[in-house]
């Protein structure tokens, strides 16, 4: 099948949803490479806001213990989610695992909103109910954060279904780590997926780990792709450390998926720098290994592509970092001056009847 | 000789030495070998047992409780971890419509010796998922047992026992946040048998039953109470399917007064079973209404003062107590 590039009036939208700065339409430059000088440039600062996300936030959960409960960084997954956003439009949703501050900021969950989060403030993108885990932003598209290693699987296929319900042409990407890919709830989902043909991508974020245990440990099936073979679903494995690679694989399945050609499984091989959580002191695996990753940094290959293509000088790239690194920064003033939640919203939101009579002695 | 240990050490001498003791008993769970267990309670086991009875699962609940369900009906004993109870939820069909009802529906034929066992409820700012109290739906259900700790030494005692002397399926309900307290066990061995509440401090003036890292608020509120002048005696329930409701009425027609302390939900909790029984057995002894302090009747909060608010604390308890002592101001 032929391979288009970018969806170049999504981006543009996109412009709009996230205002960064550089994004003037679509300025595609073949020559140079089959992607865009402005799609390089999102994927670096949108990688470059996620990474000193967490990297500020992380700081704020060690120094201050401003920031509380099990908290999952992304980093060193960050080209999933570039390559995902510019191979999807903003109608599409998003539904990940507890390791979710990647893809709810790439989605357009405001900066300040997920800091709050964190910080369990009431501006949070959750009102300060859920957390780390538990980011949410339903105005985006982002149907957040979910605790049970493995449920989102299903939930995702369930969204899928209602797009497809209301014959729309939207998609969704559903994220899972290889951990999770041993629940059995993949199968009986995979299978549902197939015989109705859902508009769902399922993402499998194979960072190599979960926890403490590497994939070969958890089955005789290393290659977590083959898991669709059973149910004759089209599956890929896709680099995750190369933005451009997801990107396409991605702009294929959901291109499948819009034209009614049903679910797709992406096995994309990425690795995560940090521990499992914070707590993690990661016996599991050797200083080499993550430096053999690191080297294949995403962030840095799409820097060096900007920089060998001119699509702009060291001091322009330098500058993008200071407008992130500001952005992070506000973010942390708005998290410490925004108010706790009330008390009384302990029991707000469980119910949506306003007039549930709780039990309450 | 008594040593002060962890709770998780309590837990990890329980096992280590009915695995000693019993080839038939096996460990299995995510992470409990190589990364010598999620909390650290299974540390050094794989180094003494081998893989072959310390085994890690891959984050496959259903699958792998099925297997320990399987294997129990089939002549061994084993104990499955759960990282917390909150991922035994996936495994629910097999403890409650496999393991429980085995023996009924085999006419007595198939029995299942298995413990269950995962830290439970709520451990800080873990959000709604990370943070269920089962001790209530669990106890719910004939066919199983429900044990639920409140110290490393009746830990220890407690699982010791069911693993070795129980030949039913027992739930064994840990904490996170208190796998790191120490408390005082003896070097020689002991068992404690299931069913058996403990009297935890004596009284006369009210009694406070509670379990699991709740008796700590019980406790704490008793300490205050005791500065004014009010005695209360504090039972510290242990397991909780069985329920041992003989021993809070006996402290009941002394202090006449009953408050429970629990972190379940308050709808169908432990403390709506123990009013139900106590008003029952000892209505003429009760000198004010049972109350109690559970969980908000809500999923758990993130931020640090919604958990602090759905949470029993001391000065509710204490604020409590005084409402049944007809003392509030
Ligand atoms: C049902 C369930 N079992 C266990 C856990 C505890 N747990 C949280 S994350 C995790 C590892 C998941 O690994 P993976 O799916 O590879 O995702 P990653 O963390 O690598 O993104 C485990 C075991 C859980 N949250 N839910
Ligand atoms: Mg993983």
């Amino acid at each position: 099948m032929p391979f288009k590039p970018v969806n170049f009036k999504s981006v543009t939208r996109r412009l709009k949803l996230h205002s960064f700065p550089y994004f003037c339409g679509s300025n595609f430059n073949p020559l140079a490479t089959k992607f865009s000088k402005e799609t390089y440039l999102y994927w670096y600062e949108l990688m470059q806001l996620i990474r000193q996300f967490e990297l500020m936030s992380e700081e704020k959960y060690k120094m201050d213990g401003k920031i509380r409960g099990f908290y999952h960084a992304y980093i060193g997954q960050e080209a999933i989610a570039a390559g995902c956003m510019t191979g999807t439009r903003p109608e599409d949703l998003f539904i990940t695992s507890y390791r979710d501050h990647g893809l709810a900021i790439a989605k357009g969950v405001s900066v300040n909103s997920c800091m709050a989060e964190l910080y369990g403030k009431a501006t949070g993108c959750a009102k300060g109910k859920g957390g780390s885990m538990h980011f949410f932003g339903k105005d985006v598209n982002f149907y957040g954060g979910h605790g049970i290693v493995g449920a989102q699987i299903g939930t995702g296929a369930g969204l899928a279904f209602a797009e497809q319900y209301r014959d729309t042409d939207n998609v969704v990407l559903c994220y899972f780590g290889d951990g999770a890919a041993r629940q059995g709830i993949l199968h009986e989902t995979f299978n549902l997926a197939m015989l109705w043909k859902l508009p769902v991508i399922f993402i499998c974020e194979n960072n190599n780990y979960a926890m403490g245990t590497s994939v070969e440990r958890t089955s005789n099936v290393v290659d977590i792709y083959k898991l669709a073979d059973a149910y004759e679903m089209p599956a890929d494995t896709v680099d995750g450390m190369s933005a451009e690679a997801v990107h396409e694989s991605v702009g294929r399945a959901v291109k499948r998926a819009r034209e009614k050609g049903g679910p797709t499984l992406l096995e994309i091989k990425t690795y995560r720098y940090k521990g499992h959580s914070i707590s993690d002191p990661q016996k599991y695996r050797t200083k080499e290994e993550v430096d053999e990753y690191k080297d294949k940094d995403p962030i840095q290959q799409v820097r060096k592509t900007i920089l060998d293509n001119k699509f702009a000088t060291e001091k322009e790239i330098t500058a993008i970092d200071k407008r992130v690194y500001d952005i992070v920064v506000e973010s942390v003033k708005f998290a410490e001056e925004s108010p706790w939640p009330d008390d009384d919203e302990v029991l707000k939101d469980v119910y949506m009847d306003k007039n549930y009579p709780f039990i309450v002695d | 000789m008594a040593r002060s240990i962890a709770f998780r050490e309590a837990l990890r001498e329980a096992m280590n030495e009915e695995m000693r003791r019993d080839d038939r008993v096996f460990l299995m769970g995510e992470e409990v070998a190589e990364y010598n267990g999620a909390y650290k309670v299974s540390q050094g086991m794989l180094a003494e047992f081998g893989p072959k009875r310390v085994i890690d699962t891959p984050i496959s609940e259903l699958g792998f409780t099925a297997v320990g369900v399987g294997a129990a009906q089939n002549g061994l004993r084993p104990i499955v971890e759960y990282m917390t109870w909150n991922f035994a939820v996936l495994a629910l069909d097999q403890i409650l419509n496999t393991a429980s009802k085995m023996l009924a529906m085999s006419g007595g034929q198939v029995s299942c010796p298995i413990v269950f066992r995962g830290g439970n409820g709520s451990a800080g700012q873990l959000g709604a998922q990370h943070s269920t109290a089962f001790e209530a739906m669990y106890a719910n259900i004939p066919g199983i047992k429900v044990v639920s700790p409140s110290n490393g030494y009746d830990a220890k005692g407690l699982l010791k026992q069911a693993i070795r002397y129980e030949e039913d399926p027992v739930m064994f309900m840990e904490s996170e946040q208190m796998y790191g307290d120490k408390s005082e066990v003896p070097d020689e061995e002991y068992y404690i048998e299931l069913g058996k509440a403990d009297v935890k401090k004596q009284g006369k003036d009210v009694t406070i039953v509670s379990f699991n890292k709740m008796m700590k608020v019980a406790l704490g509120a008793a300490a205050e109470l005791e500065k004014e002048n009010i005695s209360a005696e504090v039972i510290d329930l242990r397991t909780i399917r069985p329920l041992d409701w003989q021993t809070i009425l006996e402290s009941v027609k002394k202090t006449n007064r009953l408050v429970i302390v629990e972190e379940q939900w308050p709808f169908a909790s432990i403390s709506s079973e123990i009013t139900y029984r106590i008003q029952k057995e000892g209505f003429d002894y009760l000198d004010a209404p049972i109350r109690r302090i559970t969980a908000a009747d809500a999923p758990l909060h993130y931020a640090p003062n919604l958990v602090a608010a759905a949470l029993p604390d001391v000065a509710r308890t204490v604020k409590l107590v005084k409402e049944v002592m007809y003392q509030a101001k």
